[in-house]
């Protein structure tokens, strides 16, 4: 039982290309916005034809290109929750989940009815329009509306694009809840690294178009392989490195750094975490000599931009993150010696 | 005073507001989802009879639908119908003439619908027909009643074209605007007087009623009243 993606589709000078295997469990697309992550989606719903490709759900093929088969969204059999949850306005909270609840009996669509308002925490709302709702009363009745359809898969698009990020973290828990007792495939499309590693098990990256790949959360966030997946993951920085031997040298910098272990000859980037950036004493083994740019507080931490001695003119800052407690008093201009663990260095593809 | 004029003025008004309405809402549906070219194309020539002086429209509609002309003269032949100078030939000129008023309002409200809508019915499993009836034309209804009534209001107008295709006579093809015409013409002041403000109750009515669509959004679906947050 999973979802099998496989496309391709050009539209104007943008090339999406998308191969991935979602199992029974909640899996990540991961992207930064505009890299094609919602028109992945739409193209799995049917609300997007592909120009190539074999899109199978459960041993369903729901498009091949190949044998001109494409279902239209309706037989899908895909829950599609809309950044904007596209409740219809023109009905109550009530009418809306019906709209879910199209087979049976009147008395079993009742049932079913008050069977989603109770379980979606909807009671005293059902008389409501769309517009009278919170944003997390109207996830909660889009949630309702597209489980009544008893869908084999469901696609999150941004599920919490539209809400305040104070709230986020109370309906994040609550959607996790719903969706527990939810089994076949949920893809969920975010550029939130956070909200991903909190609720995927695992996580296909996107970069302008193009997946790259299929990865755990560990594989992502502990040991991420390309530079896109590095970004991502969130690593600050990240620069072009040249394998030398067991160390990396990365010429924006001028520097050479010991990687412990022999570097791959198709390493193109090398990535250091900004926490992983540590202050050392001077003349400590592979500590360099760095001048500080920049001190920005941040709100429960320090982050020093560093320029290394030999860094060129346009190389990026290095990035230091510290803890509020044990930033040292650094000063702009200041020289300090800086060193990084070789388990820290990030090497990429 | 005859009343045969408002009775027919209103039956033309009514049932060419009926056709058009159906007929403007399906083009503006199936021609925005057209390629740019096509799209262009059908936009100008349907939106045309709303800059053509009204003596064009019924001229060219004469041309076609003239006992000696192609339409006219086969309708003739082969159903014993005469097209023109009947009570309802006014209804061809007045269709046509207020068309794009209903085709360019529904448009309108077509482009503005949140295509998301129909997107999440479509995953939902609704039918296509359902989503249109039941989500896209209440979401637009604003648009679709507003262009309604100012299309009856026009078609209640309409003087040109119809009284070129459907002539006057009394008590068959006369309509207010044509006997305004002819009462004026044949010095009879005090009737037309009369006419005239029949005309202006009907224009003041039809537009209070447009003022009223605006204002409140009572059509929801249901026809309970809609209580805004």
């Amino acid at each position: 039982m999973s979802l099998s993606v496989d496309l391709e589709k050009r539209l104007g000078s943008f090339h999406l290309r998308v191969q991935f295997q979602a199992e029974d469990e909640i899996t990540a697309l991961l992207g930064a916005s505009g890299c094609g992550k919602s028109m992945t989606l739409k193209c799995i719903a049917g609300i997007m034809t592909p120009d190539r490709g074999r899109i199978v759900l459960h041993d369903r093929v729901l498009f091949d290109s190949e044998k001109g088969i494409n279902l239209p969204p309706q037989q899908r059999k895909l829950g599609y929750l809309f950044q904007n949850y596209a409740l219809f306005p023109n009905m109550t909270v009530e009418k809306n989940i019906l709209c879910g609840i199209r087979a049976g009996s009147k008395g079993e669509k009742a049932a079913a009815l008050a069977d989603a308002v109770r379980r979606f925490r909807l009671e005293g709302l059902e008389h409501h329009y769309p517009a009278q709702l919170s944003g997390g009363q109207q996830q909660r009745v889009a949630l309702a509306r597209i489980l009544c359809t008893r869908p084999e898969a469901i696609l999150l698009d941004e599920p919490f694009s539209a809400l305040d990020s104070f709230l986020k973290w109370k309906l994040e828990l609550e959607l996790s809840d719903l969706l527990a007792d939810f089994h076949g495939p949920i893809l969920w499309v975010s550029h939130d690294r956070g909200e991903v590693f909190r609720n995927c098990k695992k996580v296909c990256v996107m970069e302008q178009g193009q997946s790259q790949g299929m990865f755990t959360l560990r594989q992502l966030f502990h040991e991420p392989e390309t530079e896109a997946a590095a970004r991502l993951s969130g690593c600050k920085n990240i620069v072009e490195a040249v394998p030398a031997g067991n160390a990396v040298t990365l010429p924006a910098w001028g520097l050479t750094l010991d990687c412990g272990k022999a570097v791959p000859a198709d390493v193109r980037w090398a990535g250091i975490r900004a926490h992983h950036v540590t202050a050392a004493p001077e003349g400590t083994e592979g500590a360099f000599l760095c001048a500080v740019e920049r001190v920005i507080q941040d709100v429960f931490t320090t982050i020093v931009l560093l320029r290394p001695e030999h860094a060129a003119p346009d190389a990026p800052p290095l990035r230091m993150e510290l803890e509020r407690e044990d930033a040292p008093t650094v000063l702009d201009n200041q020289l300090v010696w800086i060193s990084v663990q070789p388990r820290d260095i990030l090497l990429l593809k | 005073m005859d009343l045969f004029p408002l009775w027919n003025s209103l039956r033309i008004a009514a049932i060419s507001t009926v056709i058009v309405f159906f007929a403007g809402i399906f083009a503006a549906y199936y021609i925005a989802k057209l390629p740019r070219l096509a799209k262009g194309l059908l936009d100008v020539v349907l939106t045309l009879p709303l800059v053509l002086p009204p003596t064009v429209i019924g001229y060219l509609l004469l041309r076609v639908l003239g006992p000696k002309r192609i339409l006219g003269a086969w309708l003739l032949e082969q159903f014993g119908v005469k097209v023109v100078m009947t009570w309802w030939s006014a209804i061809f000129a007045t269709a046509v003439v207020i068309f794009p008023l209903m085709y360019r309002t529904a448009r309108g409200a077509f482009e503005a619908f949140d295509e998301t809508l129909a997107y999440s019915g479509q995953t939902l499993g609704l039918p296509n027909s359902w989503i249109f009836w039941r989500v896209r034309m209440p979401c637009c209804r604003q648009g679709i009643l507003a262009g309604t009534v100012l299309a009856f209001a026009r078609a209640l107008g309409e003087y040109g074209a119809t009284s070129m295709i459907a002539g006057y006579t009394p008590g068959k093809t006369a309509t207010i605007s044509t006997t305004v015409y002819q009462l004026w013409q044949t010095n009879n002041d005090g009737l037309a007087m009369k006419w005239v403000v029949v005309n202006l109750a009907i224009s003041a009515v039809v537009l209070l009623a447009v003022n009223m669509l605006e204002r409140r959004d009572f059509l929801v679906s249901g026809g309970k009243r809609r209580n805004r947050a």
